[in-house]
């Protein structure tokens, strides 16, 4: 049988002491509660601090839980919340862009399309909420594989499915299109799930900053991208802004209220 | 050329937004404030008129900078406001001399009921197109009138001044006391029990009826047109129009064409059809009422059917119940079950509006056993706002003889996808959701844009509309609802009899 994480079963035990002082502890006193080391204990209380999830008393130097734990258990997005959000910002990415809107959040190795707005063209469509769609071969795939943190982000050895000739399906390729996509803050995609389809999009954050959903249009190739094959500026601002809005629309301003 | 841009108020029951659109009809920003609601004994709820004042001011400002529109570039403002909620103010000073009197408030019940019982009664339907209820304002300034001490004595003398929420602010933005145009649009002045739905002008022996001083009413106006100029503003802006929200919000979906109808999912619902400029009187509970008049222009009237609780119910699961913590929730909440569970909510909590006009109904859950879970109440939840529909769309089939091909849907609970698919299952139409949810908001930008020329008729506006996103019946689930809609009207029965004296 696998040992458990030597240095994770002392984080939490450090923070069971907090907890169960209901107050404040000083390094000392923790160091002794847990059975450690001083010089062990506050480097554990370092990394603690990082994340938020103690607070260090800046009088007294004791430390307290801090609030990056109350937001452990409040702070998942509802899908359904996400969409209401969203809903009048990806309008207006549909409006301004003429392109269909799709909002996507990331389910393993897929993106689950959470909010759809129709092309602008009046032409009969598909509601396509709640399809699956392959992340390798999409915007809002690459926007959020990108997003993930180092560990979770795609093996060499994760076998990407062909669906085009122009997928991406050499893992390494497709690393390195993320890495693109995480230094400039959004991903295209030109005709790698279905052809004549190009696809641009952004991400979505939630109040701490991580990315909790990609927003993205698609339409024709020759409408989103340039001759050259890269995105058009004016796209990539719509669709960059859209997604900012969205972030900002998830972060509560005081007086605002909840919406609907 | 410049960039022109619309600022559209909407001043609504839980909040006020400010919104400013562009010229394509699209949303540029956005801001909200909610306001207080008071709730001073069972059945009464009261707003802060100089709350809700102070929102308005704050929200436009706020989102004329959001906007970073350049002076002169947003050209005009267009409200739309919560109907039928009753504003009594001192002139000489601006002071409200009571909250304002919320439409889902239900004190003027008792009064109504007296009034209804004299043998004059029947001119209100006939003079109105309404049903003589305590929705409609008429009865709260009656009964502000009564309950203010003093306070008839000084309408009588004319210090003070009436009106619904857009006259409230239209006053305020225009000046307040100094100088404060005291002015109404006929959308809203048709809301009041006390103008002649034909002539839209205050009628004398309704007047008399409700023992309403003229001396407090405003000027009705056209909808679209300009009113006055909002030097309250940090740039003054002509005020190009104003709308009651559920008018307005048939104006954004740009439904000029008899026929046309669109339902407005809010803290309740309400459905509108366009009739054209000839008044349809209702055989089967639904309202008449001014859908919008252009300056110059004849008006133009609707039917209505109008529901008190559909968004409030699912706010009632979330503040009363605690069993989602966002309304949007609900959905999760529902599809975690597949059906109601045999379980049906009839939130009739201050009695059924349209079709059935029942005051004394009170809200019942039926079919509750062991098996029912918090999903089943959820799924029982949004169904209710369905079934209340197909209950105000067959009346209107009934009435107007123009069967819905489709209906055009707005409004917060159109981002829930469960419910819009219940609803184009029960009713076996298409049900079609417009690019820009906000309509009310459009509505009023539309109007305004209007009035001062950014738009050049209302056909310029049907080329703003788009679909953006469609549900459509699935026969099976369509032949499964039809068979279960007994059991609705069943339920329905059930709380009207619920709330008659023994």
């Amino acid at each position: 049988m696998p040992g458990n994480v030597q240095s994770l079963e002392r984080a939490a035990a450090i923070l069971h002491a907090i907890a169960g002082s209901g107050g404040q502890m000083g390094v000392t006193e923790l160091a002794s509660a847990v059975g450690l080391a001083k010089t062990t204990t506050h480097g554990l209380l370092r990394t603690l601090l990082d994340l938020a999830f103690v607070e260090q008393d800046a009088r007294t130097g004791r430390y307290a839980l801090g609030a990056g734990l109350l937001g452990l258990g409040s702070h998942h997005l509802d899908a359904n919340e996400l969409r209401s959000r969203a809903s009048n910002w990806a309008d207006a990415l549909a409006s301004r862009s003429g392109c269909a809107v799709r909002l996507g959040t990331l389910a393993g190795f897929q993106v689950v399309v959470v909010h759809h707005v129709f092309c602008p063209d009046d032409s009969p469509q598909d509601l396509e909420v709640g399809l699956v769609l392959p992340a390798h071969a999409t915007a809002l795939g690459k926007v959020l594989l990108a997003s993930r943190s180092a560990r979770s982000r795609p093996a060499a050895d994760v076998r990407l499915e062909r669906l085009t000739p122009s997928t991406l399906t050499d893992p390494v390729s497709l690393a390195g299109e993320l890495e693109a996509v995480r230094g400039r803050g959004w991903a295209q995609t030109r005709e790698e799930r279905l052809t004549g389809v190009a696809g641009v999009a952004a991400p979505v954050r939630g109040p701490g900053g991580l990315v909790v959903a990609a927003l993205g249009v698609t339409g024709p190739v020759d409408q989103l991208l340039t001759t050259a094959g890269t995105a058009r500026p004016a796209v990539v601002g719509m669709v960059v802004d859209a997604a900012a809005a969205v972030s900002r629309e998830l972060v509560p301003r005081p007086g605002d209220g909840r919406r609907g | 050329m410049a960039e022109r841009y619309v600022l559209a108020v909407d001043q609504g029951t839980t909040s006020t937004r400010a919104i400013v659109f562009d010229r394509g009809g699209r949303l540029v920003a956005v801001r909200q404030r909610e306001h207080r609601q008071f709730f001073p004994r069972p059945g009464w709820v009261e707003h802060d008129p100089e709350e809700v004042w102070a929102n308005t001011q704050l929200t436009a400002a706020q989102v004329l900078r959001d906007a970073a529109a350049l002076p002169g570039e947003v050209v005009a403002l267009g409200i739309a406001n919560q109907r039928e909620t009753t504003v009594v103010w001192d002139r000489a000073t601006g002071r409200p001399v009571h909250r304002a009197l919320v439409w889902q408030d239900t004190r003027t019940g008792p009064l109504v009921e007296e009034l209804a019982a004299r043998p004059e009664a029947a001119v209100v339907r006939d003079r109105t197109g309404l049903e003589l209820a305590g929705y409609f304002a008429g009865p709260r300034l009656r009964w502000v009138l009564d309950a203010v001490p003093g306070a008839r004595e000084r309408a009588e003398r004319g210090e003070l001044l009436f009106g619904t929420m857009e006259t409230w602010l239209v006053w305020n933005l225009t000046g307040g006391p100094d100088g404060g145009v005291h002015v109404t649009d006929v959308t809203n002045a048709s809301r009041t029990l006390l103008m002649d739905v034909r002539t839209c002008r205050w009628d004398p022996d309704l007047l008399d009826f409700f023992g309403v001083p003229a001396a407090v009413l405003p000027e009705i106006r056209p909808s679209v047109g300009v009113l006055g100029t909002a030097t309250a503003l940090p740039v003054p802006v002509p005020i190009g129009g104003a709308l009651g929200d559920q008018q307005a919000a048939l104006f954004g979906q740009t439904c000029f064409a008899p026929g046309e109808a669109k339902c407005t999912y809010g803290t309740g619902s309400f459905l509108l059809q366009n009739t054209g400029t000839e008044l349809v009187r209702s055989a089967h509970g639904l309202i008449s009422t001014v859908a919008y008049q252009l300056a110059g222009e004849p008006v133009h009237y609707a039917l209505e059917g109008s529901i008190a609780v559909t968004g409030a119910l699912v706010q009632w699961l979330r503040d009363s119940l605690g069993l989602i913590t966002t309304a949007p929730e609900v959905e999760t909440l529902a599809r975690t079950v597949a059906d109601n569970g045999g379980c049906y909510v009839v939130p009739a909590f201050a009695g059924l509006l349209a079709p059935h006009w029942e005051g004394q109904a009170r809200g019942l859950v039926a079919g509750l056993t062991g098996y029912v879970t918090k999903g089943h109440l959820a799924r029982a939840v949004l169904e209710a706002t369905g079934w209340q529909t197909r209950d105000v769309v067959r009346a209107m089939d009934a009435d107007s003889g123009l069967p819905l091909d489709t209906l055009r849907v707005d409004g917060g609970m159109t981002t829930n996808n469960l419910l819009m698919q219940f609803l184009a299952d029960s009713l076996g139409t298409p049900v079609v959701r417009p690019m820009v949810g906000e309509t009310v908001s459009l509505g009023a930008a539309y109007a305004a844009g209007l009035a001062v020329g950014v738009w050049s008729d209302t056909e310029a506006l049907r080329r703003n509309w788009h679909r953006s996103a469609q549900w459509s019946p699935q026969p099976a689930r369509v032949a499964e609802l039809d068979a279960e809609y007994p059991q609705w009207e069943k339920a329905v029965r059930l709380s009207i009899a619920w709330g008659q004296r023994p």
